[in-house]
């Protein structure tokens, strides 16, 4: 097969692009999943939600997509600590979470997509943003400014996210919950109440996503499906709640994704997220960065 | 969990399950038309793959998000072996178990050996994973899907969706048998040491890997056998029907809410719900029907966590 370099060139640049978005889906889930040990299959989902929510206020009002994610990320917020206080009264505290965890975060996924299909029907839903032609040209690069500017909206909140973790006493015992949630109390720190910090943050890192989504692509009701493979491929490959392993993988994940679909056609996309995935459950579960579980 | 003495020894079971066959399948000829036939084939394919969900999901613990899978992998079974050499439908059946089978052996095996949430996201990538597979699968279809010929009639039975409707009732019969069968031997022991306990299990000398493996492969073998008439039933058959997320959550969706239990929870579960469905979507619409599934399952796994056979048992505990 004959390849253009300047193909291939553009084709890893958007990758990278694209990892940035798949970066801002996935780090959610590294907080919920990685962190809190909650295989929230809903993230994207909710993520589609907000991308849903997004593009009706925006059409109506001619606001910026990535302003209103911003601005919607706090209501997602409350919404994900009042989800976590649900989880945990019903399953957690009774030890309960294996099975009927993982049957209800599926329930709730499944509510959100039929709810969505009730209320805005099956046909995809954009936002037109003033930028959206345009171009960035590098020389034989061109960067669209409809990746750019999602790309950008991501790097700053994942930066956000790990300046404030390593800075903050919230952040730090965040990061110590995931260890050893025991320890938590001998300093006095209810661990439920940090952990619903940290699922709330991630619920609000699904709204900032779904901003990022919707300037990028279109979508329906049942997007989310193509994410779960990809955002749990990247938190696993990622070694599970390492959040710069997390950033790493996503961007590396983006660019083979790119490429394959460069190479043999976008239908073969999907595979390549579900099919690494596979892979590294069956031969590197602990992740390319992460510690033995 | 004690082991608790089952309700009915083996024959009166099989004569039970027997005359209710006969009966349905009498009253439903009675009735006469296509549509019963078809109400009736929907509910029995759902009975299936509630239990052969149950048996991983029930009997040992590790939930199944791959049902559409596997259930798609015996359609396409049908479909491949139908275009390849035309052979008969129940030839199909049986060797779409045999795939779904190998599948959900080998889903196991790269899987089972980690926790068990992994398992559940591995299911799940399986089934993208095939769908994309057969998307891309020109031979038998692609994308845009294959039409199958109804054959008119078949054989000594009135028409061919009164044959597709019996078939599907012994493949009930079959998953209840098979499902029966577990909870009274040494092998369902081992599933709900398993289910319990794992590590402890695994000291205590049970081979859990092993009896994990005999599990998935029972259960996506009834998976796919299931899946398998689906082509002749729709007689136009596309991956994205075949695998359609309602399969999945159906399967997951039932035991939960009849119990885990035991082979009659995920019954009742497929018969109420399955009813349920046929009623939404012929009175208000489909996509009602789907939100009444997923609502009804996080009510059940929030309120009733043991499902209708666990709260029927504690009035019965409460009042002895």
């Amino acid at each position: 097969m004959l390849l253009d370099p300047g193909l291939i060139a553009n084709s890893i640049s958007s990758g990278l692009l694209l990892g940035c978005l798949y970066a801002i889906a996935a780090m959610g889930l590294a907080v919920s999943f990685g962190m809190l040990d909650i295989a929230n299959i809903a993230q994207p989902a909710l993520m589609i939600l907000c991308a849903f929510v997004i593009a009706v206020i925006c059409t109506a009002t001619g606001l910026d997509p990535l302003l209103m994610a911003v601005l919607l990320s706090p209501v997602f917020a409350a919404l994900g600590a009042l989800l976590y206080r649900g989880y945990y009264l019903a399953f957690e505290r009774k030890g309960d979470q294996a099975i009927r965890g993982l049957a209800f975060f599926f329930g709730l996924m499944f509510i959100v997509e039929v709810g969505l299909l009730m209320i805005w029907g099956a046909d995809q839903r954009w936002v037109n943003v003033g930028y959206s032609g345009g171009t960035l040209d590098l020389g034989p690069i061109g960067l669209p400014y409809r990746m750019l500017w999602p790309a950008l909206v991501s790097l700053t909140a994942i930066g956000l996210l790990l300046v404030w973790m390593r800075r903050t006493f919230t952040g730090r015992a965040m990061a110590a919950v995931a260890q050893d949630p025991g320890a938590l109390r001998f300093l006095g720190i209810d661990p439920i109440r940090i952990k619903t910090v940290a699922f709330a943050i991630s619920v609000g890192l699904a709204a900032i996503a779904g901003g990022c989504l919707i300037v990028i692509q279109p979508v329906e009701p049942q997007s989310g499906h193509v994410f779960i493979g990809r955002v749990f491929a990247i938190v696993i490959m990622a070694g599970m709640g390492s959040l710069p392993g997390t950033l790493l993988a996503a961007l590396v994940f983006g660019v083979i994704e790119n490429l394959t679909a460069t190479i043999y056609g976008p239908s073969w996309s999907p595979a390549v997220a579900f099919g690494l995935l596979l892979l590294f459950l069956a031969v590197r579960p602990q992740g390319l960065f992460g510690r033995a579980h | 969990m004690t082991a608790r003495t089952p309700l009915l020894r083996g024959w009166q079971l099989a004569l039970v399950l027997l005359a209710l066959a006969l009966a349905l399948t009498f009253g439903l000829r009675m009735i006469g038309n296509d549509y019963a036939w078809y109400t009736g084939y929907v509910i029995l394919q759902f009975v299936v793959l509630a239990i052969a969900w149950n048996i991983l999901g029930g009997y040992v613990g590790y939930v199944n998000f791959g049902t559409a899978a596997f259930f798609a992998a015996g359609s396409y079974t049908t479909i491949f072996l139908h275009k390849t050499w035309g052979l008969d439908l129940v030839l199909c059946v049986l060797l779409a178990g045999l795939v779904a089978g190998l599948l959900g052996l080998a889903m196991g095996w790269l899987t089972l050996r980690l926790r068990g949430v992994y398992f559940s996201i591995a299911s799940l990538s399986l089934a993208v994973v095939l769908q994309t597979l057969v998307v891309n699968w020109h031979y038998v279809g692609g994308s845009s899907g294959y039409y199958v010929l109804r054959p008119k009639l078949w054989g000594p039975f009135g028409n061919f969706s009164e044959f597709l409707f019996l078939l599907m009732l012994a493949l009930a019969i079959l998953a209840i048998a098979v499902s029966a069968g577990i909870e009274r031997s040494r092998l369902g022991m081992g599933f709900s040491a398993i289910r319990d306990d794992e590590r402890a299990a695994e000291a205590a000398g049970v081979p859990t890997l092993r009896l994990k493996l005999i599990a998935t492969t029972l259960s996506g073998a009834l998976m796919g056998m299931a899946g398998a008439p689906l082509p002749y039933y729709s007689s136009y058959i596309n991956p994205e029907a075949a695998f359609g997320l309602i399969y999945t959550i159906n399967a997951m969706a039932m035991p939960l809410i009849g119990g885990m239990h035991s082979w009659l929870g995920p019954v009742i579960g497929a018969l109420l719900l399955g009813s349920l469905q046929q009623f939404a979507t012929v009175t208000i619409s489909s996509s009602a029907n789907m939100l009444i599934i997923g609502g009804m399952l996080v009510a059940f796994v929030v309120l009733a966590p043991r499902g209708i056979l666990g709260m029927l048992r504690r009035n019965k505990g409460g009042k002895q």
